[in-house]
């Protein structure tokens, strides 16, 4: 195939623009490529597409590779398979009203995107939250982390090859999705969090629940690591693979694990504590290595520091109201809806209007889900609704960074990369 | 309106004021998160000078705004940080109606290339010397800029070609 005049090679059945700018697009990718041989009897070089319904690559992702021999010469990302425009979709609701919405974001850890929309509600329309509330979130933000991490633990050991090991972390998942299901009412896309507090407090059962898990599954995480850690073929697979320097990382806007896996300790946690987490102990882990295997290592060690953080809030967990008792900025208790006129009226308006921040304030307020940093910036227009909506997805970022990192690599190395960055289309293409 | 600004963002205030005091509009605080507005021209050098002076080394978040006004239609916002001083600064730039134009500032930090093409894609602003300037989640073959607020929500019926669903005949 005549890779130096790709456009012409191929022939779109549909987007026809779209897939020739593409293409152009990876031909033009660093002006400073060497020219490819006229002649080419091994017939090495070729381009490779590879998605979007490629299974190993977490989504509706599609890359294009252009590959001499196994190597990777250059590639491209193509996102936006998923793209349902939340954004405008934002503009159109009120803020309770969206928060079914992010839960659909980054679907592997809702409870985190929960979080992340009423924080920065909470910040325009200066809501003060309840202490108890505070904990409570903080809990299920760090078990979604936990989540989060099982699946891309599991995902990327199967990627790597061994497919049992999916299994075990599904198991663990399978205790969570119980504890969200006592937590909220939901297994999966929980929306727990509300404006002002939480929707309901937790049950006996669900912290009974949780600290069991809390108790039960670093002895799960030992097993994880005694059966990766030394593990000849997981480590070959990693090592040295998709590296990330720290000046790349941080010039190309990693974000999460991936840029604390090249060295650099940012956490919102730490960086700009929201919750109560500057009042629990917690160590960012970060390695200098910047490879895949760092990326493990620093995942890992996060699971373990989230089950610390769970632990100092179940000890703290303050007594008292989980929702603040304001009619004009939080939806009122049940007993109150079902038992009280004025309560039935606030409920109504709080569903037909919603909170309605100050005309022309605008506010970021970012939290770390376990991606990254998982950013909304809103623009109020005095309204229900807000002005503008802006999500700071950090799998967007990290997508980004991919692109950079997959150049140079071995084409069997590919979807290892990939499942070390761990980017999750629904965020990604917003 | 008094300000309450951190050291560390006091000396940027008054860095950026003294070396570039035709370009700064600006400078305003909305709960607690600092914005400089500057003029769209100076963007680029400004944001190098920061890079530059300021360790402002990691650029977070490039994202547009439509404010449907006749002046100063679309606004482009950076959210910048600075790992030293922990530090977060907005800038922000407002843009015409017609022909919005921008420099990118792809030279400074490379991670403004998607986020870049982000902006284009929903509000039909323009980025001068991008290295790879598309449309990144719409397909190319599409003609609208679906954040704009004249967009309907529900789309425009018939403006994107979908791919057959019969599999081929050949």
């Amino acid at each position: 195939m005549d890779t130096k005049n790709i456009k012409n090679a191929v022939d779109p059945q549909f987007f026809k623009e779209h897939q020739e700018s593409l293409y152009q697009a990876l031909e033009d990718k660093h002006t400073t490529i060497e020219l490819m041989d006229e002649e080419d009897p091994l017939n090495t070089k070729m381009i490779l597409n590879m998605g979007p319904q490629h299974p190993a690559t977490h989504g509706v992702l599609r890359l294009i590779l252009q590959l001499n021999g196994e190597l990777i010469e250059k590639a491209k990302l193509d996102i936006g398979y998923l793209h349902r425009g939340v954004e405008k979709i934002a503009e159109n609701k009120t803020y309770q009203e969206f928060m079914p919405y992010t839960d659909r974001m980054d679907y592997l850890s809702p409870y985190s995107n929960n979080v992340a929309l009423c924080t920065a509600v909470e910040k325009i329309a200066d809501v003060e939250v309840p202490e108890r509330a505070h904990y409570i979130r903080m809990i299920g933000c760090e078990l979604a982390r936990i989540s989060s991490h099982l699946l891309w633990l599991g995902t990327m050991v199967m990627d790597a090859g061994a497919v049992s090991f999916f299994i075990w972390t599904f198991r663990e998942r399978e205790k969570l999705y119980d504890i969200f299901d006592n937590i909220g009412g939901h297994r999966f896309t929980i929306s727990h969090a509300r404006i002002g507090g939480v929707a309901n407090d937790l049950t006996d059962d669900a912290l009974a629940m949780i600290k069991e898990f809390v108790n039960e599954f670093p002895k799960e995480l030992n097993d994880f690591h005694g059966l990766l850690d030394r593990n000849r073929i997981f480590f070959d697979r990693n090592r040295e693979v998709g590296v990330l320097t720290p000046e790349r990382a941080l010039e190309i806007g990693a974000t999460g694990p991936t840029l604390r896996g090249s060295g650099y300790a940012y956490d919102i946690r730490d960086f700009e504590p929201y919750a109560r987490y500057d009042e629990v102990d917690f160590e960012i882990p970060t390695r200098l290595e910047g490879d895949n295997l760092a990326r493990y290592y620093v995942r890992m060690e996060e699971m373990q520091q989230s089950i610390r953080i769970i632990e100092q809030c179940l000890d703290k967990l303050p007594k008292g109201p989980v929702r603040t008792d304001n009619a004009k900025q939080a939806y009122p208790s049940k007993d109150e809806v079902y038992y009280s006129m004025e309560g039935m009226i606030h409920d109504f308006m709080m569903t037909d209007t919603g909170i309605c921040p100050p005309e022309g304030e605008e506010s970021y307020h970012a939290v770390e889900g376990p991606k990254g940093e998982l950013g909304y910036y809103i623009k109020s227009d005095g309204t229900g609704h807000p002005w503008r909506l802006s999500i700071n997805s950090p799998s967007f970022k990290n997508l980004q960074a991919l692109e950079d990192m997959l150049d140079g690599e071995m084409v069997a190395d590919t979807v290892v990369i990939i499942g070390g960055v761990d980017p999750v289309m629904g965020e990604a293409d917003k | 309106m008094d300000l309450e600004l951190s050291d560390s963002l006091q000396n940027v205030i008054d860095d950026l004021s003294e070396n570039f005091t035709d370009s700064l509009v600006n400078v305003y605080q909305s709960t607690g998160d600092t914005f400089v507005q500057i003029e769209a021209e100076a963007v680029a050098d400004i944001c190098q000078y920061l890079f530059d002076e300021h360790r402002f080394i990691y650029l977070s978040d490039l994202f547009g705004s439509d404010n449907f006004t006749s002046e100063d239609r679309f606004e482009v916002y950076y959210n910048l940080i600075s790992l030293r001083d922990r530090e977060r600064l907005f800038l922000k730039a407002c843009l015409p109606e017609e022909n919005p134009e921008l420099d990118s500032v792809t030279d400074v930090w490379k991670s403004a290339s998607w986020l870049e093409r982000e902006v284009y894609d929903m509000f039909g602003i323009k980025f001068r010397n991008h290295p790879d300037f598309r449309r990144i989640f719409m397909p190319e073959d599409y003609n609208y800029h679906p954040m704009r607020k004249e967009f309907p929500l529900l789309g425009i019926p018939g403006s994107i070609e979908l791919p057959s669903t019969t599999p081929d005949t050949e």
